[in-house]
């Protein structure tokens, strides 16, 4: 048996099912036969129009419109069970259409016709029309209007295969709307969820057509994504109608992150520790606790009323004043020695160069300079309150070797002020340390050795006061009055002594009433013993009834003998020198007649036990042993000698200061008659020097004029010259030496003296 | 004079109801006198009832100071308790009223 492939090409539509008379029965299609997949197809469509099939079931027939035209060889079996097999074999074909390159002996079924070849190739052409079989072709009515039957040539094909009532509203209709109404109503609330998964829906089909099986399908998805962002956009707010997805298109992912695993944690803090605590609360325990605590108030009462309500004013002020002195010294007081250290550095710093020269500075030109030496000014010391004031007394401190006191006072006797007490520190030029601020002026001061922080001083009023410089009053710690035995003239010299028997407190003090007094501090009184009466001699007279009368002599300085205790010299205004004893009350162990004018200062030698100076205002000094009446050494210096003082390095050296304003160095062993330093020490002329006191450990000293400034001047190397040795003997050095040094110059003098 | 002096103690005795007079305390300072002037107020606004002054204090001292307050009013009563440190205070009122306030959890 022959096979033929039965290809036959579609034409085109048809259209509608419009049937035209000409077309009754009869359709002329044709269908695309591809192996397989569109067979099937057109084997339903077979089915589909069985000639239970009515024509007129409505199948669609828009776009290519399909009838199946089988045009094949084989012999056509009659009936519809041929038929049938006919489409089975006609599958068989097309199936076999496939396998009939592997085997071309076919397998006939037992109960097939057999036909002769002839019939076999027979062409019967068979034509499928879409009528419906059950369709009757012949309907005959009656026509009233005709009043015959008619014959209806157009018959109805329509077949309904498949009929099922549906439940679909149109949308403008009063149901759809109500439904819609009531939709909206409900999924209101969804809708933000909604929007949510849809615009996750969205996203979701963006990533999914990606994905997606068809290529071709991709744009639509896409297309149908963008729609609905769009539609989105537009609308967010309007309550959307559920969108129907497509579960090819769409489909929902869903993730979850990982959860980090739960821990548990305990804490205990400490619990806030406890006590116990007892007690009882009785009617008799209230009361007894009240009426304690009223007695404890009445007492306290009573402590408030004893108390003078002006002291507990006062006690109250004063407290007052100190906490807030306290609370404003204590900023002060821990301020006070920072400050005090800073200025301190602030005068350094200002005085670099004085202070540099202070310490280093040696004159070179000194060599030069045959046995001369110069004074180099250093510091001047001068404070406003004092600077009207002359300086009447210049000491240094025993202990400590920059601080030293300067008394101010007048030296007018018309012009009387008050006094001033400054203590100057050398580190610190422009400010004293201490300012204390006295009536009347301050003619004389000393310190004392043991404690340097008494100083005494003497008045022009003729009062004698001791200053403790460890408390901050301004005011003396002791003061003699006109009871306690003041003297009745300017105390002009005072000096500490030795601690009594009884460890008070002693000094002596010389004064223009003629009185040495000494005054003794007794259980802080000044108890005050008259020493001896200053006589002069030659003057006593006796008067009426027995009594001496004689004129008083006015002594204007003392001093003391270094080694013999109760030995003391007093100079006087009328120009003697007494040289007395503490024992005797009344009689001088000698008179020296020392000057033509008042002696301004005594002084022994600080070496030799002998020796003593004196100056005068006759212009003169005058050197002297104390054994021997006349003077060794006499020096005139063109104007009156406010002081002079030997120095504490040397046996042989002095100085002297004049009222011209110069100042004259002594060194006996370099030369015998002439000063070997003769320098004027203050700017103006007019400045007259009142005192000058050597350092006892520096190369300097200080002198003090009557325009209340105190210079301070270093001694050039010439000045402070020792003896020199011959070459491989030592250099001896001590108070011998000096001693011997002196003893030298003097018995030259004496030989001469002798001689003479 | 007896009179007298009976009269003025009673006058004293009297002065002082008013007067909390603390027997005891370890509170800090600031602590100390709030809380007093809070007993007192107590007291005074419920004199004859106890109970209600001590709850007034009770209350206003866990909100103030934290929970768990514990307060005794009384006239006549011993007691031995565990407090917190520096959370007791023991203090006699009136004259005749003895108040105990003291924390612990």
């Amino acid at each position: 048996m022959c096979r033929s492939l039965v290809w036959i090409f579609c034409a085109g539509k048809l259209g509608r099912r419009e049937r035209s008379d000409k077309d009754e029965g009869l359709w002329n299609c044709c269908f695309l036969c591809l192996p397989g997949t569109v067979f099937s197809i057109c084997c339903h469509l077979l089915h589909a129009t069985l000639p239970q099939i009515s024509p007129s079931s409505p199948v669609p027939t828009s776009g290519l419109s399909l009838a199946v035209i089988f045009s094949y060889k084989r012999s056509v079996s009659v009936g519809r069970g041929t038929r049938k097999r006919d489409e089975d074999s006609g599958t068989e074909v097309a199936e076999g259409a496939d396998e009939w390159a592997q085997s071309k002996a076919t397998v006939r079924p037992p109960d097939q016709l057999e036909l002769t070849d002839a019939e076999l190739k027979e062409e019967f052409t068979r034509i499928l029309t879409a009528n419906n079989p059950h369709a009757p072709q012949n309907i005959v009515r009656y026509s009233f209007k005709e009043g015959t039957y008619k014959l209806i040539g157009f018959v109805d094909q329509l077949a309904v295969h498949f009929s099922q009532v549906g439940n679909l509203i149109p949308k403008d209709s009063d149901e759809g709307r109500r439904q819609r109404y009531r939709n909206n109503l409900v999924t209101g609330s969804e809708e933000s969820a909604k929007l949510v998964i849809s615009e996750a829906e969205v996203v979701e089909e963006e990533d999914e057509p990606k994905e997606a099986e068809a290529g071709s399908q991709t744009d639509v998805p896409a297309a149908e994504a963008a729609e609905k962002v769009a539609e989105e956009l537009m609308t967010p707010k309007q309550p959307k109608e559920r969108k129907l997805t497509n579960k090819f298109n769409f489909s929902e992912r869903a993730s979850q992150t990982f959860n980090n695993p739960l821990r548990d944690r305990e804490c205990q803090m400490e619990p806030p520790p406890r006590t116990n605590f007892s007690a009882t609360a009785n009617q008799w325990e209230i009361y007894d606790a009240y009426v304690e605590e009223l007695e404890k108030q009445e007492k306290t009462k009573e402590k408030e009323k004893a108390k003078t309500p002006v002291a507990k004013k006062m006690g109250k002020m004063a407290m007052r004043k100190m906490t807030s002195m306290e609370s404003q010294s204590d900023d002060i007081t821990k301020v006070t020695q920072a400050a005090k250290i800073v200025e301190r550095m602030v005068n350094q710093n200002t005085y670099d160069d004085v202070a540099q020269d202070f310490k280093y500075y040696e004159d070179a030109a000194d060599e030069y300079r045959d046995q001369e030496g110069t004074l180099l000014p250093l510091w001047k010391f001068q404070n406003d309150k004092a600077k009207r004031l002359a300086v009447t007394a210049l000491c240094w401190n025993p202990k400590y070797n920059d601080l030293f006191a300067v008394g101010h006072g007048s030296y007018d006797f018309m012009k009387q002020s008050r006094g001033m007490l400054l203590l100057y520190s050398m580190k610190n030029p422009s400010f004293p340390e201490y300012i204390f601020s006295s009536e009347s002026g301050i003619m004389c001061l000393d310190m004392h050795m043991d404690h340097p922080y008494l100083v005494v001083v003497g008045h022009y009023d003729g009062n004698v006061a001791i200053y403790n410089l460890k408390k901050p009053h301004s005011q003396p710690s002791f003061r003699s009055s006109a009871k306690s035995g003041k003297h009745t003239d300017p105390v002009w010299q005072v000096k500490w002594q030795k601690d009594d028997m009884d460890n008070n407190l002693n000094f002596f003090s010389v004064s223009s009433d003629g009185r040495i007094v000494s005054w003794t501090l007794v259980k802080s009184e000044l108890v005050h013993t008259d020493v001896i009466k200053l006589k002069v001699e030659g003057s006593t007279t006796e008067s009426l009834e027995g009594l001496q009368l004689y004129t008083v002599g006015c002594g204007t300085a003392f001093d003391f003998h270094k080694e013999i205790d109760y030995m003391f010299l007093v100079g006087t205004e009328e120009g003697k020198i007494y040289k007395c004893s503490k024992s005797y009350s009344s009689q001088f162990l000698d008179t020296y007649d020392a000057h033509n004018m008042a002696v301004d200062a005594v002084s022994w030698n600080p070496y030799h036990t002998k020796v003593f100076m004196s100056c005068s205002s006759d212009w003169t000094v005058k050197i002297w042993d104390h054994t021997i009446k006349t003077p060794m050494f006499i020096y005139d210096l063109n104007s009156a000698v406010g002081d002079v003082a030997w120095a504490p390095y040397s046996s042989t050296v002095f100085a002297a200061v004049t009222t011209n304003g110069k100042t004259h160095v002594f060194d006996l062993s370099i030369n015998k008659y002439e000063a070997i330093c003769n320098q004027p020490v203050v700017a103006k002329k007019k400045n007259k020097i009142t005192h000058v006191q050597f350092n006892p450990i520096h190369p300097i000293i200080i002198v003090g004029d009557d325009r209340g400034h105190v210079t301070c001047l270093k001694l050039s190397p010439n000045l402070r010259k020792m003896p020199k040795e011959k070459k491989g003997q030592e250099v001896q050095k001590g108070p011998a030496v000096e001693i011997a040094k002196l003893d030298k110059l003097l018995n030259l003098v004496r030989e001469v003296k002798t001689k003479i | 004079m007896g009179e007298t002096e009976g009269k003025k103690d009673e006058a004293d005795y009297k002065r002082l109801q008013t007067f909390p007079l603390v027997r005891h305390s370890d509170m800090p300072e600031e602590m100390r006198v709030e809380t007093m002037e809070l007993c007192v107020t107590a007291c005074e606004k419920f004199s004859n009832n106890n109970e209600s002054a001590a709850k007034m204090i009770k209350e206003t001292m866990d909100r103030k100071f934290g929970s768990s307050w514990h307060v005794v009013i009384g006239e006549g009563f011993g007691f031995e308790i565990t407090h917190e440190v520096k959370n007791l205070l023991y203090l006699y009122f009136g004259g005749a009223l003895a108040v105990c306030v003291w924390k612990c959890s």
